[in-house]
């Protein structure tokens, strides 16, 4: 029998194997500018069952640029410790080489210069190959769809997801978890979940009425694999009635319900399954407390916050994956299941470079089906962009004071409000801005440009509940995105103080005046969770303000001031 | 209207005391726990409250508590005007002591769970949950 010990050595060695989970491997290549399709899938296969882990997809089926964030402060517990490492502290920290593939895959410094060099990343075609190539290693491993997979571009939003379902089928995954899917409506929804032919989990999604698992996503999936059992337990996106409409789905309840899920572990390890698997949206700091808090699990494969980590994360004796977003990362994990339990893992963090890894032909032509009917309309080039426009970041980024310049010439606003959300491609110095480009970063069935009136005392409650969302110390009283992106108006946070107490220094810039609590203000912003807001399309907005100036140059945002850190 | 330096004092005196209120909301359910336990001491531990850590929806949150061999369980909600929200009462032939219902939260605020033993002592549980405008997501 293997004690504790002998388990953390196992697998503490298991990963020393390949140099660290087999990432120094493309790193080291990397700085020879030598990198081919076969050093990126090299992997020596391990144990005897193999995850494939890809999340947070967001609709891109082609290739596409996309910056990781300058900026991603941690607090509480979670302060300075990864994900919340960014640029050269991350490198330093995993050991990557200035300027080589990992340092443009995974840090956004030198961005531009480096996706000129390097290429665009993503493409489910590319990703096919990826699969496929994994499956000939070990032909039954499980494919795991994190979610967020059915929104975020032109076509997805006009075929209201039939694109995506159409081409994730034909990479064949076991099974998705949800999140953005549930902004299609209820109806739309179970239409697109009943035809799906793998599992759509998620244990914590609940009829809002009875307070009941939902009978249309089942909690967990057990499969047969490598002469044992595993059980893949789905965790959709906690907050969703919170940070998405509720309207639009009110059939259903979500939250984090760990003691469900410590019931479902349960339940699963009492119908023998040797290894428990979280297929997650939770976002990585509420995944870290959640394997902390909820006993047995060996895996959580980690969505929602677009992390991607080159090695997973231990906590207690579960490893945490974090693969990424928009298609730019493939995880590979293999694992070692015998007796009963985990005996060591091995993972692989692989990049989607466009350019070395081949497009699987059979998924190109489906994927080039997809778009055909909308092609000459998304094409449209619509101007072009100097600068480099990009949305992560805890703060700001180039597109969304794009898109708050925009609602506040278009709409004749004061104030510009644009919700912090990660996804959206990022477009490089010189680019034309196509129509497609600006669905990709507004895409959404509630995209309407409202107009509105708000107190500069309200304006403040709205701020202080944002950071609240981010900055709250528990991760579980998180809700994974970014702070709300202003426009006309500056302010200080010090994300170290409680609600309430984070915000102060609030300027209109316009006159460079201090916000009075009791002035209005006109307001103009866009995503809205609450039924029945008015105004004309976001992208609508976006092209129209893009059109008059013709070339895009946005310059360096130094309105929020972050304290605190 | 003239203002003399007094009178300004007096209205500062006067903003201070608003700004005592939450104190006063503290002390209103102070008061409503000690109505139910009688002024006994309070153990942690014994009992089980689930809540939501942020709710859909503040109008209705769901809750569940359970505190095996309780008579009652008596729930509070501290930042309500009327922080007593429900007592649940179990008999000797009750099969478990368990009860979940959905309350009302006029903010982010802690709730309070106390019940109250066969042998006349008394548990607690609490849980923040936050109601929040929310508006963005991943």
């Amino acid at each position: 029998m293997i004690s504790r010990r002998d388990f953390l050595q196992v697998s503490m060695a298991a990963s020393a194997l390949v140099g660290a989970s087999g990432f120094g491997n493309w790193a080291r290549l990397a700085a020879q500018q030598s990198l081919t399709q076969g050093q990126l899938l090299e992997f020596e296969t391990f144990g005897n069952v193999s995850l494939i882990h890809i999340t947070d997809i967001h609709a891109q089926l082609k290739p596409i640029y996309f910056r990781e964030p300058s900026v991603n402060i941690g607090v509480g517990a979670n302060k300075g410790v990864v994900p919340h490492v960014t640029g050269a502290d991350f490198r330093r920290l995993y050991g990557i080489a200035d300027g080589s593939p990992s340092h443009y895959a995974l840090t956004s410094d030198d961005f531009a210069a480096l996706a000129k060099a390097y290429g665009r990343v993503g493409g489910l075609d590319r990703v096919a190959t990826v699969i496929n190539a994994i499956r000939a290693d070990r032909p039954d491993a499980i494919l795991l769809d994190g979610g967020d997979t059915w929104h975020g571009s032109y076509t997805c939003l006009k075929t209201q997801g039939q694109d995506m379902v159409n081409v994730m089928n034909a990479l064949r995954p076991d099974a998705m978890t949800f999140h953005w899917e549930f902004t299609l409506g209820s109806d739309r929804v179970a239409e697109l979940v009943e035809q799906l032919p793998f599992a759509a989990l998620g244990q914590n999604i609940f009829d809002a009425e009875w307070d009941e698992p939902a009978e249309l996503f089942p909690p967990y999936q057990m499969f047969e694999r490598g002469g044992t059992k595993i059980a893949v337990i789905g965790q959709a996106f906690p907050y969703m009635p919170i940070a998405n409409p509720g309207w639009m789905f009110p059939e259903y309840a979500f939250g984090i319900r760990d003691e469900h899920m410590a019931q479902m572990v349960e339940e699963v390890r009492a119908a023998g399954a040797e290894c428990v698997v979280v297929l997650s949206h939770n976002g990585f700091d509420v995944d870290k407390k959640m394997a902390s808090v909820v006993p047995g699990i060996d895996v959580i494969l980690s969505g929602h916050t677009h992390d991607a980590l080159p090695e997973p994360v231990l906590v207690g004796e579960t490893i945490i994956v974090a693969s990424g977003s928009n298609g730019k990362f493939v995880s590979r994990v293999d694992l070692d299941i015998r007796d009963g339990r985990m005996m060591g893992y091995r993972t692989k963090l692989i990049p989607i470079f466009s350019d070395v890894i081949a497009p699987d032909p059979e998924v190109a032509a489906l994927i080039d089906e997809q778009r055909a009917p909308y092609l000459d309309e998304m094409s449209e080039v619509i101007g072009q962009t100097d600068s480099l426009l990009y949305r992560r970041g805890n703060f700001n980024g180039t597109w969304d004071d794009l898109i708050c310049d925009a609602l506040l010439s278009e709409r004749e606003a004061e104030i510009a409000l644009s919700p912090g959300v990660r996804w959206g491609p990022s477009l490089i110095p010189g680019q034309d801005i196509t129509r497609e480009d600006i669905f990709g970063v507004t895409s959404m069935t509630y995209g309407q440009a409202y107009r509105t009136e708000m107190t500069g005392e309200f304006l403040k409650v709205v701020l202080e509940d944002v950071a609240d969302n981010i900055f709250n110390p528990d991760p579980y009283y998180q809700q994974g995105g970014d702070m709300v992106r202003t426009g006309g108006l500056g302010y200080r946070i010090d994300v170290s103080k409680p609600q309430g107490e984070r915000i102060s220094n609030m300027t209109l810039l316009k006159t460079g005046e201090p916000i009075d609590a009791s002035r209005n203000y006109v307001v103009a912003g866009w995503a809205s969770v609450n039924e029945g807001t008015e105004g004309p399309q976001i992208w609508d907005v976006v092209e129209s303000h893009i059109r008059k100036l013709g070339t895009v140059t946005v310059q360096e945002n130094t309105n929020v001031d972050v304290v605190g850190v | 209207m003239e203002i003399s330096r007094r009178e300004t004092l007096a209205l500062g005196l006067g903003a201070a005391v608003l700004t005592m209120l939450p104190f006063r909301v503290n002390a209103a359910v102070e008061d409503s726990i000690s109505a139910f336990t009688g002024g006994a001491d309070i153990a942690d531990g014994g009992v089980t409250l689930t809540a939501p850590e942020i709710a859909e929806n503040g109008n209705t949150v769901p809750i569940e508590v359970s505190a095996p061999g309780a008579v009652a369980i008596a729930v509070f909600a501290a930042g309500n005007p009327t922080p007593g929200v429900v007592t649940f009462n179990f008999g000797p032939l009750a099969a478990s002591q368990s009860a979940s219902t959905r309350i009302r939260l006029a903010g982010t605020q802690d709730v309070i769970a106390v019940a109250k033993m066969a042998d006349g002592s008394f548990a607690k549980a609490s849980a923040t949950v936050k109601v929040t405008i929310g508006g963005c997501g991943g």
